[in-house]
């Protein structure tokens, strides 16, 4: 009797937990939403914030955004799957692949404004490239390369060793076998990886800020669509968080809401893929 | 060692060893093991686990090369050639010397692209050819007609004894010399089982096969010569049906009618 009256307790608890947590995550984002969609319309996502035309807008943080995804992604991507195929298939496991591996778990748990500091004095600094998106992408590059690096090694680590001896039994040279079996096999982990990396980089403020800087006009040349990676540009959540320092609150819920939509489609896609990979 | 029985083997003789010492480490898996396998002729490895039958069969196409700290001392010819010479190219070897495991590893593509990977290694491209190697190595497999339907669906939705001649198909598309199976019966059904016995005994007109099982009666059943290993000796190799009638070694004699292993 004593026992079955403990579990109704524990099961009570346990409902409160999960139902907190549910309405936790609900209560934020409709809070967002219902403050931020107001004031999201047309000319909100297709204008520049400009004091002489009277308007406020978010299209110049918004191509900023994209152009930091696709640069950051663009050093990241090659560097951590290389590592991984690295770590994974030529390294010899001892002691140096032991020291790599803690250092990537080290980098990941690294605070993002430490990225900022050092991005802002060795890649804006040193190497001269100042603030710029340039800046910014590589200082995201370093950040995300953990994200990119371990999921593709548990990706790796998880194709069947049988694959691996049936490609060499047939003759297959090893980076034959690594094109043409390993990376395949390994796809959906590595892009989980890829899609998780970039929700960090939609999320990142602390360390774009001295780095990538606060810019938020659209080019006026076709020119000016690659002059744009040596020029200041801020993201989206930068915007948000300027935004917020000045208190332009409605504004600043308007680019989460835009975010946060964002951040849905990433995590849709994400388990969409994952269902397909996984009916295969 | 018994039944160095002539000259029949001594001439066609297709793979042959010579004082071949294996080491993983400390451990001795292979003392001075001598072996001649004849051509056109299914040899068979037995002996109980952890005996060094595997150990040998990988060694013939150089799989162990994959694994670390191991050192192979001896010579292992094919044709009359020392496979590991620094002049073999390994992948025209293992194009030579095909190799079908113990699990049916297909790999995580469709039918065809998993049959056309062996060639395609060796750098044939064209459509047509390759439909040719597919077609003939499924049929050789006796799968062609289970799955010409789905030549474009996953390999990975084959049962397992499909999977398995798949495997065979596979390994057969590069037209090796000498096939190296691996107990590929142990993780079939009995039905499935039969079929991969009836095509081994097929094939002994074209390859020459070389075969690592647990099951005696299967090595009864199919293989001309068999081989018996023990704690990485051979004991004792000959015809099979004279090694089975009047085996020359006790030890032989003793795990050939179950009394271990």
């Amino acid at each position: 009797m004593m026992r079955k009256w403990k579990d109704d307790v524990l099961l009570c608890l346990i409902y409160l937990a999960a139902f907190f947590t549910e309405f936790l995550l609900i209560g934020i984002l409709g809070y967002v939403f219902v403050k931020g969609f107001p004031q999201v319309s047309l000319s909100f996502l297709t204008n520049v914030t400009s004091v002489l035309q009277g308007t406020a807008g978010i299209a110049g943080n918004f191509v900023n955004t994209l152009y930091m995804v696709v640069m950051t992604l663009a050093v990241a991507v090659p560097f951590g799957i290389g590592a991984a195929i690295y770590l994974n298939e030529y390294a010899r496991p001892g002691r140096v692949v032991r020291l790599i591996e803690f250092t990537t778990e080290t980098l990941a748990g690294i605070p993002s404004i430490l990225f900022g500091l050092f991005g802002m004095v060795f890649f804006g600094t040193t190497l001269g490239l100042g603030y710029s998106i340039l800046t910014g992408a590589l200082t995201l590059a370093l950040m995300v390369l953990p994200l990119i690096t371990k999921n593709t090694q548990e990706a790796l680590k998880a194709v069947p060793e049988a694959y691996r001896s049936g490609a060499f039994g047939m003759g297959a040279g090893k980076w034959y076998m690594i094109r043409t079996i390993l990376l395949p096999a390994a796809m959906p982990g590595i892009v989980t990886g890829i899609l998780l990396s970039v929700g960090r980089i939609l999320g990142e403020s602390a360390a774009l800020l001295f780095t990538a800087g606060s810019g938020y006009f659209l080019p006026r040349s076709f020119g000016g669509w690659f002059r744009k990676l040596s020029e200041s540009g801020g993201t989206l959540t930068v915007q948000l968080y300027l935004s917020m320092s000045k208190a332009q609150y409605s504004v600043a819920f308007g680019i989460a809401a835009v975010l946060l939509c964002m951040v849905l489609g990433i995590n849709f896609l994400v388990r969409m893929l994952a269902k397909k990979w996984d009916a295969v | 060692m018994a039944g160095d029985k002539g000259q029949r083997r001594m001439t066609q003789c297709k793979m042959m060893t010579e004082k071949l010492n294996v080491y993983y480490g400390k451990r001795h898996a292979l003392k001075d093991v001598d072996i001649r396998i004849r051509s056109h002729a299914v040899t068979a490895l037995i002996g109980p686990s952890g005996c060094g039958k595997s150990t040998f069969l990988k060694t013939l196409n150089r799989m162990n090369d994959l694994v670390g700290n191991v050192r192979i001392e001896g010579q292992v010819y094919l044709d009359g050639e020392d496979i590991y010479s620094t002049r073999m190219d390994v992948t025209r070897l293992r194009k030579r010397v095909g190799m079908v495991f113990q699990q049916p590893n297909p790999f995580p593509m469709t039918i065809y692209d998993n049959i056309a990977y062996g060639p395609r290694i060796h750098g044939i491209k064209g459509k047509e050819q390759l439909d040719g190697i597919v077609e003939r190595s499924l049929r050789q497999a006796a799968i062609w007609e289970e799955v010409r339907e789905g030549l474009y669906k996953s390999a990975l939705g084959l049962s397992g004894g499909q999977k398995q001649r798949l495997c065979i198909a596979r390994a057969l598309a590069v037209e090796p010399e000498v096939l190296l199976m691996d107990e590929p019966t142990s993780a079939l059904d009995p039905v499935s089982t039969l079929k991969v016995e009836e095509l081994m005994t097929a094939f002994k007109q074209k390859y020459t096969i070389v075969i690592v099982t647990h099951n005696m009666q299967q090595a009864a059943r199919i293989s001309d010569d068999t081989v018996f290993f023990l704690e990485g000796e051979l004991v004792e190799s000959d015809t099979t049906a004279r090694l089975f009638s009047h085996p020359a070694d006790r030890r032989t004699r003793a795990y050939i009618n179950g009394r271990f292993g």
